[in-house]
Formats: C-alpha cells, structure tokens, sequence
C-alpha cells in the first residue's frame, strides 16, 4: 500500500486515490499524473516504488496538503476573527459565513438541530 | 473577485479626499462617513474612521491587516439579543 503525505493510499485507479489527500480534489490528480507521466486508471497497486516515490516527490513539492493546508485555513479563519469583520463574527458564532439562510437550513454551521418548545395556540 | 483590476479598488471620493487631505496636513481626524462599500486602502492606516450602521457611527480603527476589505465589515447593522422567552409561564 501506498503511503503517500501521511495518508494510505487506498488500490484504486490513481486519479481516485490521490483524493484521498487532504488538498488534492480530481483536477489536481489529474494535473499530478500528468507531471509524472503515469497513467491515470492505472491501480495503486500496480505502480512501480519509482512512480510512487515521482508522485511522492511531486506532491511534496509543488501542492499544499493536510497538515500545512490545514493550517492556512485555520490561520485564514482566525485572521478573520481576530480582525472583527463581519466574516469573522460569523466563524466565531458559527453561522453561514456568505449571506446565506439562517430562518431555516443552515443545519451544517448550526449543528445538529436544536427543538424549542413550540408555542400552543 | 468580482470587480474588474482595471478599475480598481472602489472608493467613495469625498472620503479618498478627506483621507489625502488628512493626510498631507499630517492629522487624523475622526472621519464620519456612510459610505460602507469603501475599500480600506493602505493610505488609511492610522485613522479612526467612524462607520454608519444605519443609526450611529461606529469607530473603526484602520490597522494594516484591515487592507483590502471595506468599512461597513467593521460595523454590524444588526444586534442580536438573542431569541424571545417562551410565553408558555406567562400563561399558566
């Protein structure tokens, strides 16, 4: 099995597995198979310790992943809340940050919904 | 990342005046303005700039990490007091 920036990567084709990376969606596994001249479809499994190591090599270099991307965003929310604008009140009181609904929905920011006795007639 | 660079950053005028003025004679004086969709802008740096909400002003410092997003960011419109009571003991 593949261990490519900490994570297991699992026998998939290789444009599939590589999503399995914090920070790399299928444009950006397709852009990495491309560097390295590996096959896209191809199976995790069926690369040679060279070809794991190019992607090894090419991820480390040239793309934020996990740990650092995860970082960044969480220094770009903080920055936000730590300046006080509008954005950064909404990360703080964990509601939708653009504009969105809060009279319904918005059940991702809120959580898990919370019932309030209703009010009888 | 909707706006054209070729234009620019949007700044109300009276207040990009008023800012250089302020600014050549070397003051910083409280600037009142409505103009919320103004961009900070780095010349603002410094300043106190009071921001309408809609019923007063609200004092914005303008430090440097404040570049690039605008006034009305600065100065909530609405205050939440959070939601009513129930009136359900009201009416026993």
């Amino acid at each position: 099995m593949a261990r490519i920036a900490g994570i297991d990567l699992p026998n998939k084709a290789v444009k599939i597995s590589l999503t399995y990376i914090y920070g790399i969606g299928r444009t950006s596994a397709l852009e990495i198979c491309e560097k390295s001249n590996i096959n896209p479809d191809e199976k995790m499994n069926n690369l040679s310790a060279e070809e794991v190591n190019e992607l090894r090599k090419l991820i480390e270099n040239e793309y934020k992943v996990e740990g650092r991307l995860r970082t960044e965003v969480a220094l770009n929310i903080k920055r936000l809340m730590d300046i006080g604008c509008n954005r950064g009140l909404r990360h703080r009181k964990g509601l939708p940050v653009r504009g969105q609904r809060t009279k319904t929905n918005a059940r991702t920011r809120k959580g898990r919904k919370k019932t309030v006795a209703g009010k009888k007639k | 990342m909707a706006r054209s660079i070729k234009k620019g950053p949007f700044i109300e005028k009276k207040l990009y005046k008023r800012i250089l003025d302020a600014n050549k004679a070397g003051q910083k004086p409280m600037v009142k303005t409505y103009s919320r969709t103004s961009t900070i802008i780095p010349e603002m740096v410094g300043h106190t700039i009071s921001v309408y909400n809609g019923k007063t002003w609200v004092p914005v410092f303008v430090t440097e990490n404040l570049v690039g997003h605008k006034l009305g960011e600065f100065a909530p419109t609405r205050i939440f007091r959070g939601h009513a009571a129930s009136d359900k003991k009201a009416r026993r």
